[in-house]
């Protein structure tokens, strides 16, 4: 029988502040999505008539017996999303014109004036948290100690891939730390894409415009600036998927409670001399 | 063997059947509640605090005095879209346009020591400014439009606002619904003096079409488009707009949007 031990994973900040950041996430990504059903495009340019095709569009069009065809054109392809994009269900059960779908938008109605309340309410519980977190990792060293990588981890890069891609974990005292691919997704995410989204919502504001003449047209201007927010809060997505996954293969449970309650079981690792059954029942040093 | 281990795939399976079940049900009755604390008095209210934060961050972080980013001739938009009213539905409104606006004349009153008509062509003839800009939708497009017009500062200073004066309203021709409910907007003194702030008579080198306004709207270049009244009649000073209409300051303020549109 492997032994366990359990040990305190994540200090109480760090799990408020991982939860208030996915609450805060979740109602920014959803609203978000109310607020671009608004204008269901993404253009590239200083304006929408910049004279360039959309990045992305949301349509609805009409069959010939006149029922509604969701349509979804991503970078000139067009594909057929009715129920999922450009046409879906609306609270009677009738299929509407909308971009993204009710279940998906904060409110689920389209209502405009509320999600942008939504979304700059939480918008500002977002960076206040994320600057919380951000002073209390250098204070406390949980940036220094568990998330920048040594030089050790960098020599164990590749070890690193083949076990992801096993999907292997590390088990006993190796499972205390993390990987250097998790080290560096956190590290991208938190210094790198999540202020980047940030500064792309900034760069919508007519008023932070003034900040510095011509700013966002380091980006490509303000519809550039638009449509790149939206790919970041994409990737975020895609970083949130990829994290949930890591987590249910890597110990469901035990994570879960590790972001809960702070404490996180390990398995010691087996000891390899004889041993007699009574002796390995005893806790290890 | 067998028979045991396909019994607990299937145990495996109904409960990721069970957590899945319990995830969307989660949602939807987060979602619901989100929906209800949207309908609810208290929710927008708390959810304002983020407007209000955000007005005091940005005036912080910009300059009082600060342009809005100007372009060139190429970065013109193809043609300037027509948002909102194209054309007001008003009898007034149209004897006024059948004359090319000859009879028009721009009040502006209120909380001021002098008040003052002002023609057309009186408008026309005061200083200048043109400049290109970017015009910011809240549903997220934006156009670049090339304008001129008057200094709304000019304006001000030739009526003497008094001391008391907070707020400039703006008073429009278009009703907005079956009761004939007008467009107004408000902004306060510092984006009304801002040396972009203009009521602009012509677009694009040519007058100002009825579609974008005409005879004159007002740029606020530093907010969103629907600060920027069209078909203007009225200019007044106030203290406070708490009295007017649904007292949230304009009409898509009352419908819930923002009054400070600088996000």
């Amino acid at each position: 029988m492997p032994q366990r031990s359990r040990y305190l994973r994540h200090a109480w900040p760090v799990r408020v502040m991982h939860w208030t950041n996915f609450a805060a996430l979740t109602i920014l990504l959803m609203s978000g999505f109310q607020i671009f059903n608004a204008h269901p495009a993404l253009d590239w340019g200083k304006s929408s008539y910049a004279g360039r095709p959309h990045v992305l569009r949301m349509s609805a069009g009409r069959n010939p017996d006149g029922s509604l065809i969701g349509t979804t054109d991503l970078l000139g392809r067009e594909f057929r999303t009715t129920g999922w994009f450009g046409a879906s269900k609306n609270a009677n059960g009738e299929l509407s014109a909308r971009g993204f779908p009710s279940w998906l938008t904060i409110p689920s109605m389209q209502w405009l004036a509320m999600a942008r309340r939504w979304h700059l309410f939480f918008a500002w519980i977002f960076v206040i948290n994320g600057v919380l977190y951000v002073a209390y990792s250098v204070a406390s060293r949980h940036l220094a100690r568990d998330l920048a990588p040594s030089r050790q981890d960098w020599r164990s890069v590749g070890r690193s891939i083949l076990d992801h891609v096993r999907f292997r974990h590390p088990t006993g005292e190796a499972a205390k730390r993390y990987n250097i691919l998790q080290k560096v997704t956190y590290l991208v995410v938190i210094f790198g894409l999540l202020p980047f989204m940030i500064l792309m919502g900034l760069a919508m504001s007519p008023r932070l415009d003034t900040l510095l003449p011509g700013w966002i047209d380091w980006v490509g201007g303000r519809q550039s600036a638009r449509t790149l927010h939206f790919i970041a809060a994409s990737l975020i997505v895609v970083f949130v998927l990829v994290h949930v996954f890591e987590v249910i293969i890597s110990g469901l449970w035990n994570n879960i409670r590790s972001m809960i309650t702070g404490r996180y079981d390990i398995e010691n690792a087996p000891v390899l001399t004889a041993q007699t059954p009574a002796e390995a029942e005893k806790p290890s040093p | 063997m067998t028979a045991n281990r396909f019994s607990d795939e299937s145990v495996g399976r109904t409960r990721r059947h069970a957590i899945l079940r319990l995830l969307a049900g989660a949602s939807a009755l987060i979602l619901a509640g989100c929906d209800q604390v949207s309908r609810s008095t208290w929710g927008p209210k708390v959810l304002k605090v983020g407007e209000s934060a955000s007005r005091a961050a940005q005036r912080a972080l910009t300059s009082k005095t600060a342009l809005a980013e100007e372009f060139t001739e190429a970065d013109l938009s193809p043609t300037f879209r027509s948002n909102g009213t194209a054309n007001p539905q008003s009898d007034a409104y149209q004897r006024l346009a059948q004359t090319q606006f000859r009879d028009w004349t721009l009040r502006v009153d209120g909380l001021v020591g002098s008040p003052k008509e002002f023609s057309l062509d009186a408008l026309r003839q005061m200083r200048s400014r043109t400049q290109i800009t970017r015009h910011d939708c809240v549903e997220g497009w934006s156009a670049i439009g090339k304008w001129k017009g008057a200094l709304l500062s000019d304006i001000l200073a030739a009526v003497e606002p008094s001391a008391a004066a907070r707020y400039v309203v703006f008073h429009c021709a278009d009703p907005m619904d079956a009761q004939g409910t007008p467009y107004y907007e408000s902004i306060d003194l510092e984006d009304a003096r801002h040396p972009q702030t203009i009521l602009a008579y012509e677009l694009n080198d040519k007058i100002l079409p009825i579609e974008n306004g005409a005879p004159i709207r007002v740029r606020i270049e530093r907010q969103l488009g629907y600060k920027m009244a069209k078909y203007i009649m009225r200019i007044e000073l106030v203290e406070d707009f708490k009295h007017i209409r649904g007292g949230n300051g304009g009409y898509w303020e009352d419908q819930g949007y923002e009054w400070y549109a600088g996000i």
